[in-house]
């Protein structure tokens, strides 16, 4: 019972996000829904549209910014772990919540690296806005680039579909539920 | 009946031309075979390519030309421009739809003499499951034997295509309607 005690009072419960994850978490958001947008649009542009060389510009250099805020929020996620789940939440709506955030995050490591393999299968570098060149591994497999590619389309597809499940059940449980679903993945003092 | 038929099969076979053409494979095992390509950039400059994967033979008899013929097939996918990006454009429904059309060919149907070295080959080109005739201005190179006991013949050919010729539209402007095909054949005779 002492020792019990004494290991609460070390790792102390928390329902809240902490205020660095909160902000990866709805930065990162953002970015993912532009990148799709992005995306979606810019391949339908016509060869002479003035955004023709720009959007994937664009599309490229957040998407490589995107993977080092994927791998910042990884680190901080396991070095400051997890909040505890709501009281309210059932084991089973936990767990599919478990494998939501997993594959968000399974995906998003996919559609970065996907979408690196069809710009790099030549050997060339991705420019990310005039800062750095990310160096090409160059053909790594036969066919990469159309792979690549086609892997990067629908990845991007089912992470949308993922991501609006995701969106529906805060907004479910912050407005039906009336429960701290949301709010915990909002800034607060501590 | 059956006689008067074995006869006139006989008689043909007597006036046929007693120099018959002789055979020659491809050489694209060595890569001494070039199907290349070139289209305008914007009306200000070249785009050139080429085509890695193809195969194909060829008669050729200096003496009767009418004779010689030569047939290619070619594995469209296998285009390659140089860059991964543009490679992955080249092979989707926008232009060569290589999913669906995986094969290009040209069969030859006559060989018309010019001046010299020079002759047209006249034939059949599919490109885009579209069938159309074309003509190449060809001519020999050269022949002989070569160093490892075999006997070769080289030509080169240049002929030019309309996009729209083969169910292609034509989304880069007005000036790259027109596609230049530049050939390179040199064969190993049977």
């Amino acid at each position: 019972m002492q020792t019990e005690q004494q290991n609460n009072a070390t790792k102390p419960k928390t329902l809240h996000y902490n205020n660095l994850s909160v902000s990866l978490h709805w930065l990162m958001a953002l970015m993912v829904v532009a990148l799709f947008a992005l995306g979606f649009w810019m391949v339908d542009l016509t060869y002479y549209s003035s955004w023709y060389k720009t959007a994937p510009y664009w599309h490229k250099s957040i998407g490589i910014l995107l993977f080092a805020l994927l791998l910042l929020r990884l680190f901080w996620r396991f070095k400051t772990g997890k909040p505890e789940a709501l009281a309210s939440q059932n084991m089973k709506l936990q767990q599919v919540a478990a494998i939501v955030h997993m594959l968000l995050y399974l995906l998003l490591f996919s559609i970065v690296l996907t979408g690196y393999l069809i710009s790099t299968a030549d050997g060339r570098g991705i420019e990310v806005f005039s800062w750095f060149e990310l160096p090409a591994l160059g053909e790594l497999f036969a066919e990469q680039a159309d792979i690549a590619g086609a892997l990067h389309k629908w990845f991007a597809y089912v992470l949308m579909a993922l991501v609006a499940m995701h969106a529906a059940g805060a907004v479910k449980h912050h407005f039906v539920d009336k429960d701290a679903t949301l709010k915990r993945m909002w800034w607060h003092k501590n | 009946m059956k006689k008067l038929v074995i006869a006139a099969a006989i008689s043909t076979l007597l006036s046929m031309p007693a120099v018959q053409a002789a055979d020659y494979v491809i050489d694209t095992q060595g890569a001494h075979a070039f199907i290349q390509f070139k289209v305008s950039h914007l009306g200000y400059s070249w785009l050139h390519g080429r085509f890695n994967t193809f195969s194909g033979n060829f008669s050729y008899d200096d003496k009767n030309l009418a004779a010689s013929k030569i047939s290619l097939e070619i594995d469209t996918k296998s285009v390659d421009s140089n860059h991964a990006e543009r490679d992955k454009h080249l092979r989707s429904a926008d232009f060569l739809n290589v999913d669906k059309q995986p094969k290009a060919s040209f069969v030859s149907t006559k060989m018309v003499p010019k001046d010299g070295a020079n002759f047209d080959v006249v034939g059949n080109f599919t490109l885009n499951g579209v069938t159309k005739e074309i003509t190449i201005a060809a001519a020999k190179t050269g022949e002989g034997k070569d160093p490892w006991g075999g006997y070769r013949a080289g030509f080169e050919g240049k002929t030019s295509i309309n996009l729209s010729d083969y169910g292609i539209k034509n989304i880069l402007g007005p000036a790259s309607e027109t596609v230049q095909l530049d050939l390179v054949v040199e064969g190993i005779r049977q």
